[in-house]
C-alpha cells in the first residue's frame, strides 16, 4: 500500500527541516571575517601545492564495477530469501548455481589482481 | 483515509525519532569520551554540569558561534548541501524499527514505530543507508582539497565494499523469517533470538556495519595522521558538527538495526505481559552494542587500507555468501 509510506514522508519533511535549520543556525550565528589565507585549502600550514582535484586512481572504478555486480546479486537474493520455503529444493539448487557463477567471477577478479592495492 | 489523528500521530512519532537520534548523538559523544577516558586511565570531561552532563550542550553552543570557512575554489552549493545529504538518511533509518509491542492508550491500539509494518522494511534500511555515500563523495569533491578528495574516495570505496557483506548478513534474518518486514522479523524472534541461529551472520553484520559507518578500526577515511581529517577536512563550525552528527547517529541507528534483526528487538522477559518493558529492553541492547563499538575503538589499532579492502572482499564476502547458502540449505533440508 503506497499510503503506508506517508509517515515516512512526514519524517523526511522533519528530517530535512532539522538538517537545514542546524546548518542554518551556524550560518546565522557564526562571525565572518574573511581573509585570503582562510580561503585556501588546509594543508597543515604549507602553501597549497598543485590542483585540489586530481585524477582518480583507476582502481576505485574497478571496485565500483565489482560492487555493482555483487550488489545486484544481493538484490536477487532478497526476494529469493522471502519465498525460499515455497520454492524448496528447486530454489536452493538454483541459488547455489547462481552463487557459483558469481564466485567464479570473484575468483577471476581476484586472480587478475583487481582486489590488490599497491 | 487519512485522518487528522493519524497525521498528528505521525508528526509526534517523527519528532520523537529525530529526538532519539539527535539527543542520542549528543550524549553518545559524552558517553564515548567518558568511557574512552576510563579505559585510558583518565577521567574525561566532568566539569560542565554534574558529571559532565552539560558537556554536549557546551560543545553545541561553542560550535554554533564558530566561524564557518568555505574554501574560495570550492563548489559552494554542493559544499553546503553535502552535510545535509549525509545527515538526512541517518534520521530516516529508525522509521521502520518497531520500538516496542503495540500498547493500549485510552482503549486504542498504538504501534510503537513509525512505519514498521511496511512490507519491505529491510530493503528500506539498506536503501536509505547507502544514500549517505553521496554526501561523503560530494563533500570530498566540492571542497577542492587533496585530502578531502582522497578521504572521500577511500571512504566511498570502503563503504560500498562492506555494503556487500552487510547485505549478505541481512539475508540471514530474512531467510529465517521469510519476510522483508521488520515487524515480522521481530515477531518471529519472541522464542529465539536470531543471533543463536545466525552467529556468523551477526558477526559479519557487526564488522561490516562498523566499516560502513567508518568507525575504528575501519576509520581509514578519517586517519588524522595521514589525511589531516579525511572528507571533512575543509569543514568547520556547525557543518563539521553535522558530519559527526551523521556518524554518531549512524552508530545509534545501526545498533537499533542490529538489536532488531539479531538480538530479538524489543523482546525480553515479561514483555508479552507488560508492553512498556519492550522499549526498555531495546534501549538496553542498543547501549550494549554502542559500548561494544567504543570498547573496540579503545582496543584495536586502525587497519591499513589495503588490508581493509582485502578483508572485505576476500574474507567477509565469501564467508557471507557461504553463510547465506548454508542457511538456505538448512532451512530447505530441515524444513525449519
Amino acid at each position: 500500500m503506497p499510503s503506508d509510506y506517508l509517515p515516512i514522508a512526514v519524517l523526511t519533511f522533519f528530517a530535512v527541516g532539522a538538517a537545514v535549520s542546524i546548518v542554518g543556525i551556524g550560518h546565522l550565528l557564526g562571525p565572518r571575517k574573511k581573509n585570503p589565507r582562510k580561503g585556501q585549502p588546509y594543508e597543515s600550514g604549507m602553501v597549497p601545492y598543485g590542483p585540489g582535484r586530481r585524477r582518480v586512481p583507476v582502481h576505485f572504478y574497478l571496485i565500483a564495477v565489482l560492487f555493482i555486480l555483487f550488489d545486484i546479486e544481493i538484490v536477487f537474493m532478497l526476494p529469493w530469501a522471502v519465498v525460499l520455503r515455497d520454492l524448496g529444493l528447486f530454489g536452493l539448487i538454483e541459488m547455489v548455481i547462481f552463487v557459483l557463477v558469481l564466485a567464479v567471477g570473484l575468483i577471476y577478479a581476484w586472480k587478475k589482481g583487481a582486489l590488490e592495492w599497491e | 483515509m487519512i485522518s487528522i489523528v493519524s497525521v498528528a500521530e505521525w508528526i509526534i512519532k517523527s519528532l520523537v525519532l529525530i529526538t532519539i537520534i539527535l539527543g542520542g548523538f549528543a550524549y553518545l559523544t559524552l558517553f564515548e569520551r567518558r568511557a574512552l577516558a576510563r579505559m585510558q586511565a583518565r577521567i574525561g570531561p566532568n566539569r560542565a554540569g554534574p558529571a559532565g552532563l552539560l558537556q554536549p550542550v557546551a560543545d553545541g553552543i561553542k560550535l554554533m558561534f564558530k566561524e564557518e570557512l568555505i574554501p574560495d575554489r570550492a563548489d559552494k552549493v554542493l559544499f553546503v548541501l553535502a552535510p545535509i545529504i549525509t545527515v538526512v538518511p541517518v534520521l530516516l533509518l529508525l522509521a521502520v524499527i518497531p520500538l516496542g509491542p503495540d500498547i493500549e492508550i485510552f482503549g486504542q491500539q498504538f504501534s510503537l514505530g513509525l512505519a514498521s509494518e511496511i512490507d519491505v522494511g529491510v530493503l528500506f534500511i539498506l536503501a536509505v543507508a547507502s544514500i549517505a555515500v553521496y554526501g561523503i563523495v560530494i563533500a570530498g569533491w566540492s571542497s577542492y582539497s587533496k585530502y578531502s578528495l582522497l578521504g572521500a574516495l577511500r571512504a566511498s570505496a570502503q563503504m560500498i565494499s562492506y555494503e556487500l557483506a552487510l547485505g549478505l548478513a541481512i539475508i540471514g534474518p530474512i531467510l529465517l523469517a521469510g519476510s522483508l518486514s521488520v515487524a515480522d522479523i521481530v515477531a518471529d524472534q519472541q522464542r529465539l533470538w536470531y543471533v543463536v541461529l545466525q552467529p556468523i551472520g551477526f558477526l559479519i553484520f557487526l564488522i561490516a556495519s562498523m566499516a560502513e559507518i567508518n568507525r575504528a578500526p575501519f576509520d581509514m577515511s578519517e586517519a588524522e595522521q595521514e589525511l589531516t581529517g579525511g572528507y571533512h577536512t575543509e569543514y568547520s563550525g556547525m557543518k563539521f558538527a553535522v558530519f559527526f552528527m551523521a556518524e554518531y547517529g549512524k552508530m545509534i541507528a545501526v545498533s537499533f538495526v542490529a538489536a532488531t534483526l539479531f538480538l530479538g528487538g524489543y523482546w525480553g522477559p515479561f514483555v508479552d505481559r507488560i508492553a512498556l518493558l519492550g522499549p526498555i529492553y531495546l534501549f538496553a541492547k542498543v547501549v550494549a552494542i554502542l559500548f561494544l563499538m567504543i570498547w573496540i575503538r579503545a582496543t584495536w589499532p586502525r587497519l591499513r587500507y589495503d588490508r581493509l579492502m582485502a578483508f572485505g572482499w576476500k574474507i567477509l564476502l565469501p564467508v557471507g555468501l557461504l553463510n547465506v547458502v548454508i542457511t538456505g540449505g538448512l532451512i530447505v533440508v530441515l524444513n525449519l
